[in-house]
This record gives structure tokens, C-alpha cells and sequence, in this order.
């Protein structure tokens, strides 16, 4: 058991006993204790903490991590149909070389100057978003879809000045609790229906609650449960006649194949960039984009910080900096937008990569692929006896619910047969969405082989 | 101090500097950067294109203007644009202060690579997660003794969102007791971080703001003022970010608990405390951690982050769901909290981020997290030594007294007696390869600079640093032209800000660039 007074540690080089006695000597002190001299007596822990023995060798460490993490299956061990915000698209190795350089690892909050290459990437990142989303106006990432679309009705209500919002009832059950609390309370938030037969939004519902108390109306497009809303056009119309803002969470991987919500009218588009190159991370690497016109009324309501491309000195050199700052709380704390502060910029980074190395024709091959996926699962699943698939008569991208009801069993016990046959089956909604029963939410993208799929429909069709 | 080679100032470094264009400006139409595989071909035959399945008015005709650019190329763009970045891995980054940079160990970034981590999806049967759950678990124990607190979230996405949280918990409580309306004060200070106060404003809170008195510190009778039967809360940092501790942080909470607000301690400043003092010792109702400053996960140019936020007792049914637990043989998501907040994030909380934190205390241990404090303090406390010596710098506040881990200077006399600025020292720094802040707003100390050395540099890198000021400092005196046109070595010239401020001019995008400053369209 090594002493406190001979401790040396790797990550601290002056635990060294004389350097440290050199640095108190020129400092004239005899002990660190007299530098926590304002610490009163009354305040000090006065013991060791009770922690776990240390494990300071980097190989012991390993071994110890690994062994835990070995109890951990996961999806590239099996086949997964889980999905939900948190998906499983394919991730080109270049990605990950760039997202693992220790220069953008480890930068943080230097000036335009030294750290000129993270201002210009993530500026970078905006331009490309921005293409995908036809809007001028993106954010450095925010923290995930929640926080996204939340801020984006906080946006709403700043810019009307009205102190409602409508949000479609088919919404990420997440994103609905996120968004109640960060609307709590000075925001209302009321649910309009969706039409149970198709999942679109009922625009006779939407029509009753567009009051002039409404700052915007939220839908997703695809929907959480998969099915795509093609009445955008018209929930913008009808909102924008009321003063309303129209407000779309979008699938960033879908828009290589399906138009963006600018195109229906929305005024303020937000999502997830997790599906643009980011492994999956137990749902722990997610980030969030707002994107708007480029209009002033607009801009000056994000919280986030916005780099801009400007002039330097020097003619032709590109410099980047803060687009008003003094609009942040970093610029005016309690008086600036909301907060903002370190979020998920490195997957801002990421997600740069992957639209580059992509291009027009990559995310038009991903979308098509995954909607013929898709819709072949639907088609083999429905197939199966007593299985509804989809649930909802509408088209879909990369999920679907698929209807057990009439089965007899349970979304649990199917889930914990499949799960006992190495499959992860789709999530079940019985308890988020009572109104669909025993129904799971089926997630299919580029990285499921037809075999996989195949695989599915033969064990169902085995059990049911 | 007589420069050896082992800390010799670099007045050769130059930065990369490409020249690197914007991506767009790479499009070479025709050109793959990857490919992705093609539906099997019993697919296609089952189901044709795909596309035609969809609403005809949904379909996108005109592809997105992304550019076209082979994988080689779009690797070196990025590589390049890396290069112009100056991470902690490759310079003495103790001038960002507040910001903790410490070492982040590669193991854990080895570790946190591995599919058991990245290729786990959060709905999975928690049979098939249990190392997942097993780790986030543990490091909730390790918090909490830590921190003194008795129970930990791992849902926040950053400090930010750790201080979002307790403010939500805090309104919670207060209409769980009935007095919501009544209690609609929050008080802060102005040395806590800005998001103390704007996340309070995001919950209507009517924000109150101490000053400190001449010795740096908020007074106690600043804050009996302004507590009253309106006060939800106090947060506040200790040491703020002068590096100041308040030996009066007791009596702070006293008087709030009296008037019947909670205390909520922002633990940004927690790296020269750990072992030595405690949340729960000084009566806070709840505190939070920075995973990726304290406790050395990398700071990826501004995340992912992650925080945790830790209660009382009688605080716990409020917490963010779900909370891991552990029923003596299996771990589980506990969703079972009767007065939650609810959820504030997607999932479970930054998973990868809490993995290094994990295998950080692990390595450590007690006596190490321990040294890990005194020696940030100490290398703290040696900066200040020569800081103060150095002409037209002070350190404000507690003259002749101690810090914490971190201090807040100022180059007002610098700037008087020769109009050198903060903000020049700090281009000037960048061309030996340093960054240096200033401050968060407002510059309550004049031309403030803030230094933060953590435990993770040595002596000679310390050592190394101070020269640079000291240079820089002379060349001041010498000829303040020269630092003012800093920086020379950077990896751009003079920044021109003033577009950024117009509506007019501003560019966020590409798009938005080519629009107002090139008149074509978004490609050529």
C-alpha cells in the first residue's frame, strides 16, 4: 500500500516528493494545509474518503474496465430493431479518425486564432446542415433532440410573444417531458391529435386550438412512430393564418430523399444529428440542431452560439468568430436567450465528415435504401399470422409499428423470446402509447441485412 | 530562473497554418466519398425502388447541394483544419481558466472506443446492459462520497444542464409545498457562472445578483438583504472563479434555510477540494460535478459533456428519471420517483463521458484524488507567487491571501501604462503557442485574465508559461505596437469582427456568404 507522502501519479507530475518541496519552498510554505487556511475546521471532510482501492497501474485499469464491460451485449452481437431517436446507421471510418485527433478532442474555448480549425469546422458544419435543411440560419449543436425542440418553442414564444404551444400527441414521449419542463411555467402546452388510422395530424383538432394565444405548432416529420406527415404544407398555412410558427423535428438522414420542412412552410426546423455518423453510445452521444431564415427576428432568439465567416487583415483569409454574442448569456447572463454553455460540439464535427464524405448522391442512396428495407420488413412482417405491420396506413421511413394485438401474446413475452433467440425486438409502446396496445415501434436502416430481416419473420412466425 | 531547454519558451513556434479552404470549395462534381451498399437484390425485387412508396409531394427532386468530394480529400480537409486547433493534448493549457483542462488519459479514451460502449443502444433489456448500468451506479456511490449528497442523476449533458436541473428541482419543491408563486426570487452572484442566472430565468425566476465586497468575497450582510419570503434558492460557486473560498459559506446557507430556500452549490470549481471539503458539510440541499473538467474527461471543442447532479434525502423523489439502482443482484433503471422533474435529455446521460469519469476515480483513488487537489492548489498558489511579480499584473481582492485552484487577475496598470489590452495579451500569447481568458461578462476586474494550472502540468511546463507572460509583458513596455497587431504566428491575422454584429453582413453558412458577399448562387 504506497504512502500519501510518496504517492506519485502519472496524470500528476509534481506529486513528485521534490519538486513538490521546491515549489513550497519558493512559495514559503510548509505544508499545502496553510494554502486551504480560508477552509474553516468545521467544513474539512478530516478523513480519507471511502472509495474503492486504487487501481493507479493503466493495466490493471484495463482489465478491471473490460471485465465490466464485458457484461454488456451489444447490438453488433446480435440483430436489433431498436431505434427511437437513438439509431443504428453505418459510420465510415474517417469519422472516427477525425472525431479521436487529439487536436479536437481536446480544444475547448481558445480564441478564433489557435483554435481557427474549430471555428471554421463547425462553421462548416452549419454550411452543410444547412444545405440538407435549406436554411441559412444553423446552430453549433445543442445537447439532443429535447433540448432542441424545446428551445425551439421557447424561440416561438419570444418571437410572438404568445404563451402557447401545440405539440402533435405522437411525439418522442422524452421530448414531451423534456419540453412540459422547460416550458413550466411560464409556456403552455397542449396536445393536438393525430387520426388514428393514418398517424397524420387531425387538422379539424389543430383548427379548434389555433388560438391567437399560440405561438407555434410542433409536429415530426417522420414521426416517432415512423409514419410520414405530408400535410406539412397545410399545417403551415393554417398556423402562419393565425399568427402561428410552424415547427418540424426532422430526420436529418431522411432529407436525401425527402423534401426539407423549409419547403412545407417551417419556420423553425430542429432534430438530432446522432443518425450523421455517431455510434449509437447507449443513447449517450446524441446532439441537437435549430435551424431558421436568415432573418433578424430570428437569429437574435437562439441561445446558442452562431460562427460566422468574416475578413481578416489579410486579403483572402477566411476568420470566424461569435454572430452577436451579446445575444448569449455568456454575453449578458440572466438577460440573454436561455443559457448556453459546452454541449455536443464534437459531434457538430462529426457530423461534418459524414455529410462531406456523403454528398447528394450518398444520402440518396441511404434514403432509398432504407425506405426499400422498410417496406420490405412491413411486407414480410404483415405477412406473418395475426401481425399488423405497419399500424398505421401511411408511408414510412426506417421505423413502423407493428400491430401484435391480435396475436394473443404480449410485446414482453415476444420481446423475451426473441431476445433468448439473439434478436433485440422493437421497443414496446403499451405503456407510452396505451392507445395502440400491445405494439412495438420497429426500427430498420441500411445496417440490417435482408437475412437479418428474414431471420425475424422466421422466428415470429415460429412463435405466434 | 535561468531557461534550460526543458522549458525553454517557443519563440519559434508557428501554428499550422494551411490555408485550408472552405469545404465547399473542394466540390469536384462526380467525385464519392463513400459508398453506400445497395438493397439486396430480392429486396428491390419485392418491394421496387422505395421511393415511389412515397407521397408524390414529399419526394426530394432537386438533391441537396452538399459537395461531391473523394475520401482522401475530405480526410485531409479535416486533418488540416485539426492541426489548426490547439487541444490540451499539445500545449500547457492552463490558460483557460475555469475550464479545468486537465489530462485526459488515453486509456480511457481506449476504453470508451470499445463496441461493449459504442454499439449499445439504451432500450436494450437491461440482461443484456448490466456493465453499462453496473458503471454509472458505481460512479453515483463515488459522487456521493465525494460530495457528502445521497443520491446522483447522470442525466445532465453538461454544467448548464446540471444547473437547468436543480432549478427545475427547486421549483418543483416549492410547488410541491405550496409556495411556488410566493418563492419566485433567485439569488446569485456575480463570479458564479452565467448559467446560474439564465437558467433560473428560464423558469421565471426574477434574478438577484451579488456583488463582492473589497475583499472578493459576496458579504453576509449583501446576502441577509436580499434573502427574504421570496427566495426559492441561492446557487453559488465556491471558490468563485477569483479562486476565493468563502469561510462564511455556512452561514450563506443558514440564512437561506431560514427564510425557507434551498441551496444549490455549482461544483464547476470543485478540482482543489476533493477529499478536503464537502457539499454536504457546508448544509447544501444539492451540488453538481463537471465530468469533463474535474474529473478529466476531454472537453471535445465544447462537448459532449456531461455533469452529475447530486440531493439530499428528502430532495431524491425530485430527481431527474431514471436513476440506475441496484437490488443487491441485478442493475436497473429506476423510474420509480414519485415528484420527478421528469426527463431533461434523451435516455440515460452521456454514457462514454461517464466511463472516463468512472475509470479516472478508479485509478486514483482516494489518496489520489486528494493529491490531485493539493496539487492543483499548490500549482495554483506557485503561478500566483511569480504572477504577481510580474509588472502590470495584480490579482485583485485577498491581497497577500491565498487561492484555491484558479485565480482571477488583471492587467489594468499593463494597460494603462502602455494601452496594451487583455484581449491583445492574449493574441500575442497564441504566438508561443498559449490560449489565455480573459473572463465571463461582465469584466467585473478590468483586462482580467484567469488562469487555472490543475494538477496535470509540471513544474518546467508551469515554468514555461510564466515566461511567456513575461515576454509578452516586456514587449508591452517595449513596444506595444507589437502585441497589439498579435498574433504573428498564429494560424489567421487580424480578426475582422465587425460583420458579425450586422444583420446585414452576418454569415452563419456558406449559403448565407455566397448571398450577401459574393451575390451567386450556393454553388457554383
Amino acid at each position: 500500500m504506497r504512502k500519501q507522502s510518496d504517492f506519485v501519479h502519472p496524470y500528476i507530475p509534481n506529486s513528485v516528493p521534490a519538486v513538490k518541496a521546491r515549489i513550497m519552498k519558493e512559495i514559503g510554505i510548509e505544508s499545502i494545509e496553510e494554502l486551504y487556511e480560508d477552509i474553516p475546521e468545521a467544513l474539512r471532510l478530516g478523513r480519507e474518503l471511502n472509495l474503492p482501492d486504487a487501481l493507479p497501474s493503466e493495466c490493471a485499469l484495463k482489465r478491471h474496465v473490460e471485465q465490466i464491460l464485458a457484461k454488456n451485449r451489444p447490438c453488433n452481437e446480435t440483430i436489433s430493431f431498436l431505434g427511437g431517436g437513438c439509431w443504428p446507421h453505418y459510420v465510415p471510418a474517417v469519422c472516427d479518425e477525425i472525431n479521436q485527433r487529439s487536436e479536437f478532442l481536446t480544444a475547448y474555448a481558445g480564441e478564433p486564432y489557435e483554435d481557427h480549425g474549430r471555428f471554421q469546422t463547425l462553421f462548416e458544419y452549419e454550411s452543410l446542415m444547412a444545405e440538407l435543411l435549406e436554411m441559412d440560419v444553423v446552430n453549433v449543436p445543442t445537447f439532443d433532440w429535447c433540448q432542441a425542440a424545446s428551445t425551439s418553442l421557447r424561440m416561438a414564444e419570444r418571437i410572438t410573444q404568445r404563451t402557447e404551444v401545440l405539440v402533435i400527441d405522437t411525439i418522442a414521449p422524452d421530448r414531451l417531458s423534456a419540453v412540459r419542463n422547460y416550458c413550466l411555467p411560464d409556456v403552455k402546452v397542449a396536445l393536438v391529435r393525430h387520426c388514428p388510422d393514418t398517424g397524420r395530424m387531425d387538422l379539424d383538432d389543430l383548427k379548434a386550438k389555433l388560438s391567437l394565444e399560440v405561438a407555434g405548432v410542433y409536429f415530426e416529420n417522420p414521426s416517432f412512430l415512423g409514419f410520414i406527415e405530408d400535410q406539412g404544407q397545410v399545417i403551415s398555412e393554417m398556423a402562419h393564418e393565425n399568427g402561428t410558427l410552424s415547427i418540424v423535428g426532422v430526420d436529418p438522414i431522411s432529407l436525401g430523399v425527402m423534401i426539407p420542412p423549409s419547403h412545407y412552410g417551417a419556420d423553425i426546423v430542429c432534430g438530432d444529428i446522432q443518425p450523421l455518423g455517431i455510434h449509437m453510445n447507449y443513447g449517450g452521444a446524441l446532439a441537437g440542431f435549430i435551424a431558421t431564415r436568415d432573418e433578424e427576428k430570428f437569429v437574435m432568439e437562439f441561445p446558442s452560439r452562431l460562427f460566422g465567416i468574416t475578413k481578416t487583415s489579410v486579403e483572402g483569409e477566411y476568420g470566424f468568430g461569435d454572430v452577436a454574442y451579446d445575444r448569449t448569456s455568456f454575453g449578458v447572463r440572466e438577460k440573454g436567450k436561455e443559457f448556453v454553455g459546452t454541449a455536443a460540439a464534437l459531434w457538430g464535427i462529426t457530423a461534418a465528415v459524414y455529410l462531406s464524405l456523403m454528398g447528394p448522391k450518398g444520402m440518396r442512396d441511404l434514403g432509398q435504401h432504407v425506405l426499400q428495407k422498410v417496406q420490405y420488413a412491413m411486407k414480410k412482417l404483415s405477412a406473418v399470422k395475426e401481425v399488423k405491420a405497419p399500424r398505421f396506413a401511411a408511408a414510412h421511413f426506417k421505423e413502423f409499428v407493428v400491430d401484435f394485438n391480435d396475436t394473443g401474446k404480449s410485446v414482453a413475452e415476444i420481446n423475451q423470446m426473441l431476445l433468448d433467440r439473439g434478436i433485440f425486438g422493437g421497443k414496446d409502446l403499451s405503456d407510452d402509447f396505451a392507445e395502440l396496445g400491445q405494439s412495438a415501434l420497429y426500427c430498420v436502416t441500411e445496417t440490417h441485412t435482408q437475412q437479418d430481416i428474414d431471420q425475424l419473420v422466421t422466428v415470429l412466425s415460429e412463435y405466434l | 530562473m535561468e531557461p534550460t531547454a526543458k522549458y525553454k519558451l517557443r519563440e519559434n513556434f508557428h501554428q499550422a497554418k494551411w490555408d485550408e479552404p472552405i469545404i465547399f470549395e473542394l466540390h469536384t462534381p462526380g467525385e464519392r466519398g463513400v459508398l453506400v451498399p445497395e438493397a439486396e437484390p430480392e429486396v428491390a425485387e419485392a418491394v421496387g425502388d422505395g421511393l415511389s412508396a412515397l407521397p408524390d409531394n414529399m419526394i426530394r427532386k432537386q438533391p441537396p447541394a452538399l459537395p461531391e468530394i473523394s475520401q482522401m480529400r475530405v480526410l485531409k480537409h479535416y486533418l488540416r483544419l485539426s492541426q489548426q486547433c490547439l487541444g490540451a493534448d499539445l500545449n500547457i493549457d492552463i490558460g483557460q481558466g475555469t475550464c479545468t483542462i486537465k489530462y485526459n488519459p488515453k486509456i480511457n479514451k481506449m476504453l470508451s472506443a470499445s463496441p461493449k460502449v459504442t454499439e449499445l443502444h439504451p432500450w436494450q433489456d437491461p440482461s443484456t446492459t448490466q456493465g453499462a448500468l453496473e458503471i454509472m451506479y458505481c460512479l453515483d456511490t463515488f459522487l456521493r462520497e465525494i460530495s457528502g449528497m445521497s443520491r446522483f442523476s447522470l442525466q445532465p449533458s453538461s454544467g448548464s444542464a446540471a444547473i437547468f436541473i436543480m432549478v427545475s428541482i427547486v421549483e418543483a419543491y416549492h410547488r410541491a409545498r405550496g409556495d411556488a408563486d410566493q418563492r419566485d426570487e433567485i439569488i446569485t452572484t456575480i463570479f458564479s457562472h452565467p448559467s446560474d442566472a439564465a437558467a433560473a430565468a428560464v423558469k421565471g425566476y426574477k434574478v438577484i445578483t451579488l456583488y463582492p465586497g473589497k475583499n472578493g468575497l459576496v458579504e453576509v450582510e449583501a446576502l441577509k438583504a436580499a434573502v427574504s419570503n421570496h427566495t426559492a434558492a441561492l446557487f453559488i460557486t465556491n471558490p468563485e472563479d477569483t479562486g476565493i473560498f468563502n469561510p462564511q459559506i455556512h452561514e450563506f446557507t443558514h440564512i437561506v434555510h431560514k427564510a425557507g430556500g434551498l441551496c444549490a452549490y455549482d461544483q464547476a470549481n470543485a478540482n482543489g477540494l476533493l477529499g478536503i471539503t464537502r457539499a454536504r458539510e457546508a448544509d447544501f440541499d444539492m451540488c453538481f460535478f463537471n465530468l469533463h473538467k474535474t474529473f478529466s474527461a476531454p472537453h471535445g471543442c465544447g462537448g459532449p459533456a456531461s455533469a452529475a447532479v447530486g440531493v439530499v434525502d428528502n430532495l431524491i423523489d425530485f430527481l431527474p428519471v431514471p436513476v440506475v439502482g441496484f437490488d443487491g443482484k441485478e442493475y436497473f433503471l429506476d423510474y420509480n420517483l414519485p415528484q420527478t422533474i421528469g426527463k431533461t435529455r434523451g435516455f440515460y446521460g452521456i454514457f462514454p463521458v461517464i466511463l472516463k469519469a468512472y475509470a479516472w476515480i478508479m485509478s486514483l483513488g482516494a489518496a489520489g484524488l486528494k493529491e490531485a487537489a493539493q496539487v492543483a492548489v499548490l500549482n495554483n498558489n506557485y503561478l500566483l507567487e511569480h504572477i504577481k511579480k510580474i509588472k502590470g499584473a495584480a490579482s485583485p481582492y485577498s491581497a497577500g491571501k491565498r487561492r484555491i485552484e484558479q485565480v482571477r487577475y488583471t492587467w489594468e496598470q499593463l494597460t494603462q501604462d502602455t494601452g496594451v489590452t487583455t484581449e491583445d495579451v492574449t493574441c500575442r500569447m497564441a504566438d508561443f503557442g498559449f490560449h489565455l481568458w480573459s473572463s465571463h461578462h461582465p469584466f467585473v476586474v478590468l483586462q482580467p485574465f484567469t488562469i487555472e494550472p490543475t494538477e496535470a502540468y509540471s513544474k518546467d511546463e508551469l515554468d514555461e508559461y510564466l515566461a511567456g507572460l513575461q515576454k509578452v509583458v516586456q514587449e508591452a513596455y517595449d513596444d506595444p505596437e507589437k502585441v497589439k497587431n498579435a498574433p504573428y504566428n498564429s494560424v489567421v491575422h487580424k480578426i475582422d469582427h465587425s460583420t458579425l454584429d450586422d444583420p446585414e453582413k452576418w454569415a452563419i453558412t456558406w449559403r448565407a456568404y455566397l448571398k450577401k458577399h459574393r451575390k451567386v448562387g450556393s454553388q457554383d
